[in-house]
């Protein structure tokens, strides 16, 4: 019955579209049943694995870009796998900006496919309506209309009688809104990847079927060729897009290469047409409170979903029984179903045609995979789609092939790369729980600051369970477990577990307290998951390099700290750290958790290959407490009988001290919020010591434990910018007011040096404004996240980045980047500081602006007289 | 005293257990989809017994229930070994030779049984040496008679209860030098146990009995309705041809003791049994081992007492009838039970209970569009119904459970009332076996998907 299908679903373009690469490819015509009659090459520059859409969009771009020399292997047939299978839905409604870019990109690129390739694609701009039964569900569908409003593709909140209007079938009774978005599309997702392979095979890509590669050989951290079961192909790059074969195929080789993504069912539904067939642009219809989807389809519909109950598959592998037993399941569907039937009720008498079931990919956070493997150099991925394969295919296919031919792709794609996962979220038992949790999330309310329930208590501090009985919340972090805030004793605690709310959170207050006391006494926050890294030589190796991969000078005193940008080759940060020189040949270095496997990766790879000069990833063997307040100085200096004033012990300083009876602690006179305090970076068996020596010390100062919202609140309100929320690698110090980080005159060349120069002389595009809110009232309103429209006098200029409450301010603070697009052209203008300060500023929250004062610098004076301790200025300090 | 539907549960889910077998790629697909078991003691302790095992040097399952008197140390015993020497009895002579030459030079022994236990299904640890020396010395005997032939079920099954039976009455006249054991391999010759066990390999269905536990076939017909088919016959009184046997056994001035108040002899139950060696044994070895025996045996009034009129022993023997049955795909499970369950229900009504129960869970027979005309209404109506089905029908997740339950608390209408459950299950120890007595229950599913394709290969 499968089989039967195939055909239903590809339509007839299939044949049509064969012989166009069959002759490129000089197969002979007549030779269907012939399995392979071209040889592979020998070498190639490129190859790519599988057919499906992620595959050919690749081979499409890179071909584009004027790459030739492109093998695409395919183990069956063209667009035979999930592709296949797909519902064909293009849809630009996402929540994370970049993935909403590839979307829109998807969408231009295949409404012009058909013209381009003669390729019929089935392309139909229906539009889609996403339907809300719940305020709340309003709300998230409001925020995402904002963004899609300012990215200029036409979207509008409806009510349920327009809704009504657009589509005769729907049952509106129960509904509060809608959002329709009139550009989506429907596709032949199998249609959409001939055509791309067409074009591909148009310009000089190689298309071979029926190969299926074995193993990708590496040598020296190198790709260098692909085994097949045709033979051996030598290639520079090889490219992953074996869809929910991608975990395995990168297993497959001698050196792994993780790729976190676990295959689940998904079933959707076929009907005949209706009585009065379906009209062919009838809008797509998401309800996402019923879980499920409905499209047209032949006169009839599609309509299937994201289920409660999950059925995870092949998670010891591919395997021909699951495969076979891959059927139609009826009491599965059912709640589907009913959904369903609840939304078009008049579909009752409609006649089922078939219940098809296709596994889709799904991944540990719900995004996409791309990028270059940390392990394996000219080793590209792209898969796991979480089931929008068909709408991200063109937009991701294209960021890939920039990757692969300029180094790195033209948006900032962190959020999708490989990278931000490291070989702990590879076990199968993770991903097979994990996606069991994901799949379900698709349709789920994501308020803000949700979070994983799966997967957890992964990596954690020693001092968990110490933290946790203090009534510790927590949230995950790269598989790190930190502390959210804590709940004071005799709190409603299963109450506060569930809160879920677009509006003021009810921690609101148990966090106030925690910051009043890092601001009155001292807190301690333990953020031991930072990444650490150590980085050392014989000679001079390691100062030269560094001061190479490095815009601040790093050429200081030891036992001083240096808070630094590690940036690219256009001056945009690819991690921003604090290093401190240990001595003169070995350095500390603290980035934030999530860079374990990026800064890793490529300070690897641009570090001489030199034996003498050694890195090593130390973040395991320190526990981190960070000691806030102004008592901080007072319980450090007992605990150690030194003394840690200002005169002894000055800001952005590190010295190994001993704490309580325990020896070696290497303390910094940093906090990462702009408060006075320490980090004490604690080797990690005396963890629970120190901890219980710092409590202990502590009570007559009122020292008490925080959490990491606390620390959000203090770095927002003193405009600190954190990598990974506010900064990326397409932010240059110079745009978020960080110029006295970078020596520009350090006397030797560093990376991104020509960028920063260049934007010192002609300014800059963007600027990191800090907003606060004049008219929001916390109690009432809704509260900023991320991602908000910045508009300056009326008009879009930018997106915030992250938000926060500041309980000194007693107003919401939000940062974010404002931008000078010209008024006409919409060409990007220079932005300056009057440009900033002269405009009068509002900022989108879910479609309700709200005036905003926006600022180029924090506070100081607000808050108290105390010397703002981080950011002073070195040099006036003497060598040892 | 009152026990609440949770503690009732608690009660009759204590021993459940249950086996689903595992699906491999493709091939050596089992005929049977698992099985439930479960058991329910009156006596304190229970003297009933149960076994499962896969065999892994030949194809098959095994599966038996063992029914204790005079103590559990035969049924335990039985429920230890019995399935050892089936499945040495399969063995091809290869195999023998392979697993006596492995002992011989000290190396692991290909695993012969894969077991199916409950955690509390135990075995007896002191005396397993003694155990595989008498199991050791029966394939070295299998050895040297080399056949040549391939073995056939029914033989097997028949030279293993013979045999087991001919060990456990040599190991208690030869003794045991450590005290323990010599206590144990008495104790378990002077009790007996009935044995009714399954042997299932592809289509091929063998029950071996011995006693009065019994083997049903539950049959569905093609109107859906349950029927059973008996698959083992009770050796009591109530079995003409048993009693008949029995007769022809010994001379005619005996018949009218043979056989008195429906028991052998007045005196036993089962008319076959292991063990029971006061009816196998002649007096003189019986009075001989009791008093070389340990005190504990000489002082029991039991062991000392000869059965009256016991003229002409043995009286009693092991040897099972084995019934051989070829599966249909009609034939969806197999009961395998103690007389506990047989005597408070009819084997029509524990069809009936079982099957009903079976379709219950499982009406998760897919279902399938194809090419019928199903609307979306039609669909969701069927869906609905069958949740609720599910939903509100079973607490229990295992068949033999499920009989438990019924067979334990069914009112006269045949449904099963809580007040009666919970008064049969709080009786005192003391009454309890008053009651009702100890049951054990094996349901084995088949697989009639399996079944129908073996046939279509035939």
């Amino acid at each position: 019955a499968a089989r039967m299908f195939l055909r239903l679903l590809s339509d007839i373009q299939w044949r049509a579209a064969h012989p166009k690469w069959r002759r490129m490819t000089q197969r002979s015509t007549s030779t269907t049943a012939e399995p392979h009659p071209v040889s592979l090459p020998a070498q190639a520059q490129v190859v790519i694995c599988g057919g499906g859409i992620m595959g050919t969009s690749v081979a499409y771009h890179l071909s584009k870009m004027g790459w030739k020399d492109i093998v695409l292997l395919e183990q069956g047939r063209l667009a035979a796998g999930t592709t296949r299978f797909c519902a064909g839905i293009v849809s630009t409604a996402r929540p994370v900006s970049i993935e909403l870019k590839m979307a829109h990109y998807s969408n231009n690129l295949y409404q012009q496919l058909e013209q381009e390739t003669g390729v019929q694609t089935g392309y139909m701009k229906t539009g889609s309506i996403s339907l809300a039964q719940t305020q709340d569900r309003l709300i998230s569908l409001k925020r995402i209309a904002s963004s899609l409003n300012v990215m200029g593709i036409p979207c509008e909140i409806i009510s349920p009688k327009k809704v009504l209007q657009l589509h005769p079938l729907i049952n509106i009774h129960d509904l509060v809104g809608a959002m329709y978005v009139p550009e989506d599309a429907l596709v032949s997702s199998a249609n959409v990847s001939l055509a791309l392979a067409t074009a591909a095979s148009r310009n000089g890509v190689q298309i071979h079927e029926r190969t299926s590669v074995s193993h990708v050989t590496i040598q020296k951290g190198r790709v260098t060729g692909v085994e097949t079961d045709r033979g051996r192909i030598q290639c520079e790059f090889f490219v992953n897009c074996a869809g929910q074969w991608a975990y395995e195929l990168g297993h497959s080789g001698e050196e792994p290469v993780h790729i976190p993504l676990h295959a689940c069912e998904h079933f959707y539904l076929l009907t005949h047409p209706l009585k009065e067939p379906l009209s062919s642009n009838l809008p797509t219809i998401v309800d996402p409170d019923g879980r499920i989807y409905i499209r047209n389809w032949q006169g009839g519909i599609l309509s299937g979903g994201f289920e409660k109950n999950p059925k995870p598959l092949f998670t010891e592998g591919r395997n021909q029984l699951e495969i076979q037993n891959l059927q139609e399941d009826w009491d599965h569907f059912g709640p589907l179903l009913g959904a369903l039937l609840r939304r078009m009720p008049g579909l009752e008498a409609l006649q089922i045609m078939q219940l098809v079931n296709c596994p889709e990919s799904f991944t540990p956070d719900m995004r996409c995979i791309m990028g270059e493997s940390p392990t394996a150099r000219g080793y590209f991925v792209l898969a796991g789609m979480n089931s929008a394969g068909i709408s991200y295919g063109g937009g991701a296919g294209k960021y890939l092939a920039e990757w692969i031919v300029n180094g790195y792709p033209s948006e900032n794609v962190w959020p999708l790369d490989l990278k931000r996962f490291g070989t702990l979220q590879s076990s199968r038992t993770f991903l097979r729980h994990r996606v069991m949790e994901v799949m379900p999330l698709m349709c789920d309310l994501k308020v803000p600051r949700w979070d994983f329930q799966t997967g957890r208590q992964l990596r954690t501090s020693p001092l968990y369970d110490r933290l946790d009985a203090q009534g510790a919340r927590w949230m995950e972090k790269h598989g790190f477990e930190r502390v959210k805030y804590f709940v004071p004793p005799g709190s409603d605690l299963l109450d506060l577990d569930h809160s879920k709310t677009f509006y003021k959170p009810d921690w609101f207050d148990i966090v106030g307290a925690e910051v009043k006391c890092c601001k009155e006494a001292v807190c301690v926050i333990d953020m031991s998951s930072f990444t650490k890294f150590e980085i050392s030589s014989t000679g001079d190796q390691a100062l030269e390099s560094l001061q190479y991969l490095f815009s601040n000078d790093l050429d200081v005193p030891v036992g001083h700290v240096v808070h630094t940008g590690m940036l690219n080759e256009k001056g945009g940060y690819e991690n921003d750290c604090s290093i401190a020189r240990l001595s003169k040949r070995s350095f500390f270095m603290i980035s934030p958790t999530d860079q374990q496997v990026h800064c890793w990766t490529w300070l690897k790879n641009r570090l001489p290959d030199d034996s003498n000069l050694v890195m090593e990833d130390v973040t395991w063997k320190y526990t981190a407490l960070n000691l806030i307040g102004p008592r901080a100085v007072d319980v450090l200096s007992e605990l150690s009988y030194a003394p840690m004033t200002a005169e002894h012990f000055p800001s952005l300083f590190c010295k190994e001290m001993s704490v309580g009876y325990a020896n070696g602690i290497r303390v910094m006179s940093i906090t990462h919020t702009g408060e006075p305090g320490f980090v004490l970076y604690i080797p990690i068996e005396y963890a629970l010591h120190v901890y219980n020596e710092v409590m202990n010390m502590g009570q007559k100062y009122g020292i008490r434990n925080a959490g990491y919202y606390a620390l959000r609140s203090l770095r927002i309100e003193k405009f600190f910018a954190f990598w990974g929320q506010d900064l990326d690698a397409f932010t240059t110090p110079m745009e978020c007011g960080r110029e006295f980080q970078v020596k520009l005159d350090k006397g030797m060349e560093f990376l991104g040096q020509e960028a920063l120069w260049e934007q010192k002389q002609n300014g800059v595009y963007k600027r990191f404004t800090m907003f606060i809110l004049e008219d929001h009232d916390t109690d009432m309103d809704l509260w900023p996240w991320w991602g908000e429209p910045i508009f300056r006098n009326g008009r879009y200029v930018g997106k915030t980045t992250s938000s926060a409450y500041s309980y000194t301010l007693e107003r919401h603070v939000c940062l974010g980047f404002v931008h000078h697009f010209d008024e006409k052209t919409g060409e990007q203008l220079v932005v300056t500081t009057d440009f900033i300060n002269q405009g009068e500023y509002e900022i989108d929250i879910a479609g309700q602006r709200f005036q905003a004062k926006a600022k180029l610098y924090p506070f100081s004076s607000l808050f108290t007289q105390r010397r703002r301790k981080d950011e002073v200025e070195l040099s006036g300090y003497q060598r040892e | 005293f009152y026990l609440t539907p949770p503690q009732v549960n608690s009660i009759l889910k204590a021993n459940e257990y249950s086996f689903k077998v595992p699906e491999f790629d493709g091939k050596n697909v089992s005929s049977v989809l698992g099985f439930d078991s479960n058991q329910l003691p009156a006596n304190a302790p229970i003297e009933d017994r149960r076994s499962a095992a896969t065999c892994l040097q030949t194809r098959g399952m095994l599966l038996g229930v063992f029914d204790g008197h005079a103590g559990c140390a035969c049924a335990q015993a039985v429920s230890e070994r019995l399935f050892y020497y089936i499945a040495v009895s399969l063995l091809p002579h290869e195999t023998l030779l392979e697993i006596e030459n492995a002992v011989e030079s000290g190396r692991a022994l290909l695993p012969i049984l894969q077991w199916h236990k409950h955690p509390n299904d135990y075995f007896s640890k002191e005396a397993s040496k003694l155990y595989f020396n008498s199991l050791r010395t029966y394939w070295q005997e299998l050895i040297d008679l080399n056949s040549g032939e391939t073995t056939d079920v029914r033989e097997a099954l028949i030279n293993a209860f013979k045999r087991l039976d001919n060990d456990i009455s040599l190991e208690a006249q030869v003794g045991d030098p450590n005290s323990f054991l010599n206590y144990l391999v008495l104790r378990v010759a002077f009790s007996g146990s009935t044995a009714c066990v399954a042997h299932v390999d592809g289509v091929d269905l063998h029950i071996a009995n011995t006693g009065d536990s019994r083997a049903m076939l539950g049959v569905q017909e093609e109107d859906g309705s349950w029927s059973a088919v008996n698959l083992s016959y009770d050796h009591n009184a109530q079995n003409e041809n048993e009693v008949e046997r029995v007769k022809m056994e010994h001379p005619k001035s005996e018949e009218k003791s043979l056989v008195k108040q429906d028991r052998l002899l007045g005196l036993l139950m089962p008319f076959r049994a292991f063990g029971d060696v006061k009816f196998k044994w002649s007096i003189e070895l019986q009075k001989r081992v009791v008093e070389s025996g340990p005190d504990q045996l000489n002082e029991n009034e039991y062991t000392k007492f000869i059965p009256p009129n016991y003229h002409t022993p043995p009286y009693l023997t092991a040897e099972p009838e084995v019934i051989h049955h070829k599966l249909r795909p009609q034939d969806k499970f197999l009961v395998l039970a103690t007389d506990g369950l047989w005597e408070t229900m009819h084997r029509q009504d524990v069809a009936r209970i079982v099957g009903e129960y079976l379709t219950g869970v499982h009406h998760q027979q897919p279902i399938a569009v194809g090419g019928y005309k199903v609307t979306l209404g039609q669909m969701h109506g069927l869906l609905t119904e069958r949740r609720a089905r599910i939903s509100s029908v079973f607490e229990d997740q295992n068949a033999a459970t499920h009989l438990i339950r019924h067979a334990v608390g069914n009112n006269e209408f045949g449904a099963v009332d809580h007040e009666r459950l919970s008064k049969m299950l709080s009786l005192p120890e003391e009454l309890a076996r008053m009651y009702r007595d100890d049951m054990t229950i094996i349901v084995v599913q088949f697989n009639s998907h399996v079944i129908g394709a073996y046939q279509n290969e035939e």
